[in-house]
């Protein structure tokens, strides 16, 4: 089975910051991670791979530095990479992204499936997938807590719909994006990185696209226009019961029925 | 020495002096938790617990218990594991868990000063958002500093770091006949007289109440990595971990971690361990400024794993990684605890290049006597950690086999060099091992010590000494 699995570089803390003043993301350019819902696929990829054969590319759309998140996908286990690096791609929304992954996948060769993690630490929006999807004209599983079968045909799986788990056949060629804890991914291996360490990555530019359309692409193709960015709101306020366990419980029931959470 | 036999009145002055009925504790209202500590080998109801704001506090109950020949256990947090907190004649427990606060950052002087009180988890995330480091690590999150100086805990970063005692500059103390006194102080060097900070340091309370501290910071390295490194057997991971040191890498930390204990913790936690390939593993910590300047640093320490039958090396350099191999080795203490029915630990050490054969030893007695023995540990600063498990032995088998099986540990730490407790102390459980393993001149010293700080005995007795 060949695999393609999207993968994105995160800012490495999880405490985003923002600048008061301009409303700006604050990022440490060095300070940088594979987004951690991407290890779910890449970790769901390899075990496949390790059951059924093929090959295991990973794919990314980002600064030529976002290499460090290939080399560490080779590191865990896949084969092959590609990155998306071009200065009209930047500022795109999760159309533009979407689109232009799409296009870097009709590159990177022949796929079975596509798999995507659930959703990214800075962006959030857990669109990119299924919106890749769209622009390859596969069908998608969104939520995918488990992977039952591998058939010849397709997949068998698991989907969390919040109020019910839904079992699903997906025909080849499709795209899936897994839910945190499908599998625990597995770490980085020191001695694949230093057999790794050579290994060419496909760089694409713009020029190499199959459909240069440069609406579509980086800020010219995002209809999303942000407005302000701000960190939510924390709640910290507190309350402190005391007394006996039974008298604490008593306490806490009330509360929460005042509050009408029960 | 004959205590005096602690009476209602004793309780109406202590209430006199605090002020507060809700911090001066007698009878029924005691909570069961003051009679044990986390291990609860040792108990003992005390019969009165005075919560303590401020060292002026803790001076008029230190002086009414010495005028009245009354025993004063000082507590922590209770998360020792040698007894050392219980109060084993009675009389009064003083809880520090009440001063807590901290009095001052000093950013010139790079010290903290805190009450003894405040857990090392707060004091930790403190520092840090400031931008400093304290590097004492100990597994226990929720002891008190005061705690954590008196037993002069250790932990995950003594390899590169030290212990608690390397980063305490000063000291507020009350004696046992009530007087404030300072010892130390933020100066970096000092050469007058006897160090008696340093004496206070790792007493398990038996010299004096320590009611303030002045602690030494370190600026905060900015990034970590962990290694996670599989082996074949337990014996193929130790023996590389002199080849380790004698590299001159300093990693932070030098752990070793059989599978049989993963397991539990995997049980014990519900989590899955992010590897299954070794049957032991070593897992090595190293920080710096940037990850390139730590891969600098462990690149040919992965080379000599390697070399010496690594199956491979497994990097971590994210918390998320870092959460899924460091929370389980958090948790192993629970673990094997939450796996037998009941058990005892020896926190032997030893010159860091015999820790092997102390394992080994571990397996042959464990197989002898016939009872399980597991075993985790420090392996880059020779400090492990035994337990003896009890499981479905009856209690007359089971006080006779782990007795048999510690005093062969004792004994083989003796003949390699080492020491009866590298951290936890000796507190109650350990007493009778250390007086065993001691040249009868230290053990009198000791006492001399103690003798001069507390002529009458009160503080803490019954231990160590
Ligand atoms: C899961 C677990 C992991 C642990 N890991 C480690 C480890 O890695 N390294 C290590 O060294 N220890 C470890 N410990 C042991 C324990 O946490 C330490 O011994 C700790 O320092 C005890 O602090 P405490 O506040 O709980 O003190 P307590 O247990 O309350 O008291 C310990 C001793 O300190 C004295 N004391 C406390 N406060 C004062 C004070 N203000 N003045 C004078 N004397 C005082 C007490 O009288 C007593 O003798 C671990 C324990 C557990 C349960």
């Amino acid at each position: 089975m060949n695999i393609i699995v999207c993968i994105k570089q995160v800012p490495g803390s999880n405490k985003a910051e923002v600048d008061p003043v301009t409303g700006v993301l604050k990022r440490d350019g060095n300070d940088t991670k594979m987004n951690p819902y991407d290890l779910y696929a890449v970790e769901t990829a390899v075990r496949l791979k390790e059951q059924s054969g093929g090959k295991v590319s990973v794919i990314t759309m980002g600064p030529p530095s976002a290499e460090s998140v290939i080399r560490e996908a080779f590191a865990m286990g896949a084969d092959e990479g590609f990155i998306l690096t071009d200065r009209k791609f930047a500022g795109a929304d999760v159309l533009a992204t979407s689109y232009t992954i799409s296009q870097g996948i009709k590159m990177a060769g022949e796929y079975d499936l596509i798999l995507c993690g659930k959703q990214t630490t800075d962006g959030d929006t857990a669109q990119v997938g299924p919106e890749i999807s769209e622009y390859l004209n596969i069908p998608c599983i969104a939520n995918v807590t488990s992977i039952e079968e591998i058939g010849d045909k397709g997949l068998t799986v698991l989907m969390d719909m919040q109020t019910a788990i839904e079992k699903c056949f997906i025909e080849y060629p499709c795209l899936v994006s897994v839910d945190k804890d499908i599998f625990l991914p597995r770490l980085p291996s020191y001695v694949k990185m230093k057999a790794s360490k050579d290994q060419k990555i496909n760089f694409i530019t713009y020029e190499d696209l199959p459909d240069k359309d440069e609406t579509k692409v980086g800020l010219n193709g995002s209809p999303t226009k942000v407005q302000r960015i701000f960190p939510p709101s924390v709640n910290d306020k507190r309350e402190l019961f005391s007394g006996t366990a039974e008298e604490m419980t008593e306490t806490v029931l009330t509360k929460l029925k005042e509050n009408k959470f029960i | 020495m004959s205590y005096k036999a602690f009476e209602k009145t004793d309780y109406e002055n202590l209430l006199k002096i605090i002020n507060d009925d809700e911090r001066v504790l007698y009878g029924e209202e005691i909570n069961e938790e003051y009679s044990h500590d986390e291990l609860g080998g040792t108990h003992s109801v005390p019969d009165a617990v005075v919560k303590a704001l401020t060292t002026e506090e803790v001076s008029a109950v230190m002086k009414y218990a010495y005028d009245n020949v009354i025993p004063v256990t000082v507590r922590g947090s209770g998360t020792g594991l040698v007894g050392a907190c219980v109060p084993v004649m009675g009389g009064i427990v003083l809880d520090m868990s009440g001063m807590n606060k901290v009095l001052e950052l000093d950013e010139e002087n790079l010290t903290i000063t805190v009450e003894p009180g405040m857990l090392l988890m707060e004091l930790a995330a403190y520092v840090e958002e400031n931008g400093f480091f304290y590097p004492p690590d100990p597994g226990e999150k929720t002891a008190t500093i005061g705690g954590n100086i008196s037993t002069n805990a250790g932990g995950m970063r003594a390899v590169k770091y030290g212990v608690t005692r390397d980063y305490v500059r000063g000291l507020t103390v009350v004696l046992p006949n009530g007087e404030v006194l300072n010892l130390g102080g933020k100066v970096v060097k000092n050469s007058s007289g006897f160090d008696l900070k340093n004496l206070i340091v790792g007493s398990e309370g038996l010299l004096a109440v320590i009611t303030k501290c002045v602690l030494k910071l370190m600026p905060l390295p900015k990034k970590t990595v962990s290694l996670l490194i599989p082996f074949k057997s337990l014996h193929a991971a130790i023996e590389t971990v002199p080849k380790i040191i004698r590299s001159k890498a300093i990693p932070t930390a030098v752990e070793f971690m059989e599978r049989e204990v993963i397991k539990d913790s995997e049980t014990y936690l519900g989590t899955a361990f992010p590897d299954k390939s070794g049957d032991a593993y070593l897992i090595l910590k190293f920080d710096g400024n940037s990850k390139q300047e730590i891969e600098s640093l462990y690149d040919n320490v992965a080379s000599i794993c390697l070399e010496n039958g690594a199956m491979d090396v497994l990097i971590s350099d994210t918390d998320e990684r870092d959460e899924s191999i460091w929370k389980p080795r958090g948790s192993f203490l629970e673990a094997i605890k939450s796996s037998t029915t009941y058990m005892d630990e020896v926190d032997i050490v030893v010159p860091r290049n015999r820790i092997a054969e102390v394992v080994k030893y571990c397996m042959e007695i464990s197989e002898q006597i016939k009872i399980r023995i597991k075993s985790f540990g420090h392996a880059g600063d020779g400090n492990l950690h035994i337990y003896i498990l009890k499981d479905d032995l009856s209690d007359t088998e089971w006080e006779k086999r782990m007795k048999a099986a510690m005093k062969l540990l004792y004994e083989k730490a003796r003949e390699l060099g080492g020491k009866v407790s590298g951290e936890h102390g000796i507190g109650f459980a350990k007493r009778e091992y250390l007086h065993e393993s001691s040249h009868k001149t230290e053990m009198e010293l000791m006492r001399g010590i103690k003798a001069v700080f507390d002529p009458k005995n009160i503080l803490n007795p019954g231990k160590i000494v």
